[in-house]
């Protein structure tokens, strides 16, 4: 990865009409660092996790993520490189489980093979066929780690990443964080329970009213 | 790693009609809604035979449109906030998702066109005449359809509109489409040229795929 800073922020602002959402804001993650990031309902985190995945276009700072600024066009063609997986599940109800990665395998180029090995890393591969509107919170959140997995991500963001997960499904997280990392990339957890993300966090960071302490 | 335009497109052409498949709303919801309205017409107008034969296939086209507004409503609210990120984090080409997304509305449509149709036939007494020209307007219709509620169902997303906005934006844009159907029929029955009107209907799918593919990027973004 050539990129020496993954995430770099600076003065990042972000508006909903004329309220601030984000103020000021200064973040630097570099190869292999995993973030923890708190804050209180409303702080701004996941307006935040959504600048930083090229989501959302800061009105004021400059902001780089994997070496490509959020101005211009370049950020479209590192979206591929981050993944992203909110307190909502982002699959369709409508496919199974295997379908959604399917999906996801054919946009992005990955082997129609890697969906099955995915499946079975997060122990999914036995419900590779059930409708994702009928699995579980938990299940359709390990589905989307087993998406992560198999698109081979450079930046991971996490909203809440151990909620509606057993035990074993935290390891699971955990250990595709510290792979990422392992690898020279990089990962952002938002989190309230503090106590799980310091586990695998490298440092933390507090956003309150929108700015970071 | 990522993939061609063309298998972009593929791949959200499958979603799309996956989808659809197992909501089950065109098949067992607009269809029958299309068909029981051309089967109220007659109450309506009365059963004279000449006057539903001569109306008959403007009225065809009328639900197609209708139906087409419809689909394109559904369009309007068919992802969700995570899924459109989720979708954007993968790397889809926004040109390829709109393609991909009118083309599976424009798949749709044809199956309306061809059912309802076949009704439509049976219950007015439709003269088939011209049929390589009837199925080139079919095309062009349902294509046409697609690409506009694809291109409404965008514009809405991105201002976070309601999808009750989606029907004024894409019948009066569908207006020249119906007048190049009707017109193209009524030509086929009279052996008129209707090329005139073939190429009102292929200039408007030009120019809605045009524009359609280039504010894609831009109507994606926040």
């Amino acid at each position: 990865m050539a990129a020496t800073t993954l995430v770099k922020l600076r003065d990042v602002a972000v508006n909903a009409g004329s309220t601030p959402i984000l103020r000021n804001v200064g973040l630097e993650i570099r190869p292999g660092e995993v973030v923890g990031l708190f804050g209180a309902n409303g702080a701004g985190k996941t307006t935040l996790l959504r600048v930083i995945a090229t989501l959302l276009r800061p009105a004021a700072g400059t902001a780089v993520v994997l070496g490509a600024n959020l101005d211009g066009d370049e950020r479209y063609a590192i979206r591929h490189r981050i993944g992203m997986i909110g307190h909502v599940p982002g699959l369709y109800p409508e496919l199974t489980l295997g379908e959604n990665l399917r999906f996801a395998a054919r946009v992005a180029g990955a082997a129609d093979d890697a969906v099955e090995e995915a499946l079975e890393t997060v122990g999914l591969l036995g419900a590779i066929d059930r409708s994702a509107g009928e699995s579980s919170h938990g299940m359709q959140r390990r589905a989307e780690f087993a998406r992560e997995l198999m698109l081979d991500r450079d930046l991971l963001l996490l909203d809440e990443p151990h909620s509606a997960l057993d035990r074993d499904a935290v390891q699971l997280v955990n250990g595709l964080v510290g792979k990422i990392a392992a690898n020279g990339g990089g990962a952002i957890l938002v989190s309230h329970d503090r106590e799980r993300v310091v586990a695998v966090a490298d440092r933390s960071v507090e956003l309150s009213g929108g700015s970071l302490a | 790693m990522t993939t061609g335009f063309g298998s972009q497109v593929a791949a959200v052409v499958r979603r799309d009609l996956r989808r659809e498949r197992r909501r089950g709303d065109v098949l067992w919801i607009t269809i029958p809604f299309g068909a029981v309205a051309l089967l109220l017409l007659p109450l309506a107008v009365g059963t004279d035979s000449v006057l539903l034969q001569r109306i008959g296939p403007g009225m065809f086209w009328l639900t197609v449109m209708l139906f087409g507004v419809l689909v394109s409503v559904g369009r309007a609210s068919v992802q969700t906030q995570a899924q459109r990120d989720a979708v954007s984090l993968l790397g889809l080409d926004p040109a390829a998702g709109y393609v991909g997304r009118s083309a599976s509305a424009a798949a749709l449509l044809i199956v309306y066109e061809l059912i309802v149709g076949a009704v439509a036939v049976v219950l007015y007494d439709i003269d088939l005449v011209g049929i390589p020209w009837l199925i080139a307007t079919l095309l062009l219709v349902a294509a046409g359809l697609g690409l506009l509620g694809a291109l409404a169902a965008s514009l809405v997303d991105s201002a976070s509109a309601g999808s009750a906005l989606v029907p004024l934006l894409v019948a009066p844009l569908s207006v020249p489409l119906l007048l190049g159907a009707t017109q193209a029929y009524e030509g086929l029955r009279f052996g008129d040229s209707i090329l005139r009107w073939m190429l009102l209907m292929a200039a408007v799918v030009l120019a809605v795929a045009v524009v359609g593919v280039i504010t894609a990027r831009p109507l994606q973004e926040t």
